[in-house]
């Protein structure tokens, strides 16, 4: 027991020196190994499965908006071909109809795009045409918040001013089951 | 000014660098904390296409997500040049869905179960025919949130 006593306490000290390399070597696995992955994309509700498909022709004409994608990547918007680029304008100006013409939707509530694609569709073509449906809604929205709220529509608002917004110009978005000429 | 650089001369500028060790800890805690150890290997190319209209995914236990794309090099063989779908790390079947989702579907609390959104990570070459299969399978599943990974388009 003596002998513990004679020891000089202060020298009882792990030299700490290398543990700059041992946490170098700790930081430098997990920079290695790290990927930040942030995960984004475009937010979809799928309808829920039913065993009929919806009619639309029960629809009044004018107030859907018919997109057609087929194997070559070719749109067909109401029955004309067009590109993916003049999609948004076309699909904001159909829903919001500000010039009232009689062949757009009568109100934006009644607004119905209809989407349907072949299966041998590129999946690239088909994101680019719902990005473009999607912005339009967006673009929508935004103008609307903008007005009424005075401040641009995102996530981060309060739920009920979001449902307002959406009860104004609701997405209704219907996919066709794709039909069946170009796959693979 | 010879008075200033004698007297710099003289002194021995030594930064300490005890506080070195705290710092690079503080840097692998960071890291160790953003990490996110990728559990699945790909064994699908997937190259997602450009959007604009992206919305974030926040919590990511309640994302789960299958791949779909074609093979890489390594499985060309067994496997074939035809886009596959891929469930965690093997290879699947439209038919594995509803599992994988239950076999998700556990590990989170009950509460949060509405919340659970499906990540389709599909490759932007692939055609919509197994896209459309595995959709039509999510929705027979009830499996309604769905989200289309694509990354950001640079300005």
């Amino acid at each position: 027991m003596a002998k513990t006593k004679t020891r000089d306490r202060m020298k009882n000290e792990i030299n700490a020196g290398s543990m700059a390399d041992i946490a170098f070597l700790l930081l430098i696995f997990f920079l290695v190994t790290t990927t930040i992955v942030e995960d984004k994309g475009i937010l979809v509700k799928l309808p829920p499965w039913s065993e009929e498909e919806p009619d639309i022709t029960k629809l009044k004409e004018r107030n859907v908006f018919s997109v057609l994608v087929n194997a070559q990547n070719q749109l067909l918007v109401r029955n004309e071909p067009a590109l993916v680029g003049d999609l948004r304008e076309r699909a904001k100006e159909f829903i919001s109809n500000p010039a009232k013409r009689e062949d757009l939707a009568e109100k934006p509530t009644k607004a119905i795009i209809s989407l349907k694609n072949d299966r041998g569709t590129n999946y690239k073509t088909y994101l680019e045409v719902y990005n473009e449906l999607k912005a339009a809604y967006d673009e929508l929205w935004d103008d609307l918040c903008q007005r009424q709220y005075g401040k641009p529509y995102s996530d981060e608002l309060p739920i009920a001013i979001r449902r307002d917004i959406r009860s104004q110009i609701p997405m209704v978005l219907s996919e066709a089951e794709p039909t069946n000429f170009g796959e693979e | 000014m010879a008075k200033f650089s004698k007297k710099r001369g003289k002194s021995k500028p030594e930064v300490s660098t005890a506080s070195l060790p705290d710092i690079i800890f503080m840097l692998l805690f960071f890291f160790m904390v953003v990490t996110v150890l990728r559990d699945s290997e790909l064994k699908v190319n997937v190259v997602t296409p450009y959007a604009t209209a992206l919305t974030k995914l926040e919590e990511k236990s309640l994302v789960n997500y299958l791949y779909i794309g074609k093979p890489v090099k390594k499985y060309v063989e067994t496997y074939g040049t035809k886009p596959r779908l891929q469930l965690g790390d093997k290879f699947a079947t439209v038919e594995d869905i509803p599992l994988f989702l239950e076999k998700h579907k556990i590990k989170v609390p009950e509460a949060k179960h509405g919340r659970i959104t499906s990540s389709l990570r599909v490759d932007g070459k692939v055609t919509m025919g197994i896209v459309q299969d595995v959709k039509t399978k999510l929705r027979k599943s009830g499996q309604l949130r769905v989200n289309y990974s694509a990354k950001a388009r640079p300005q």
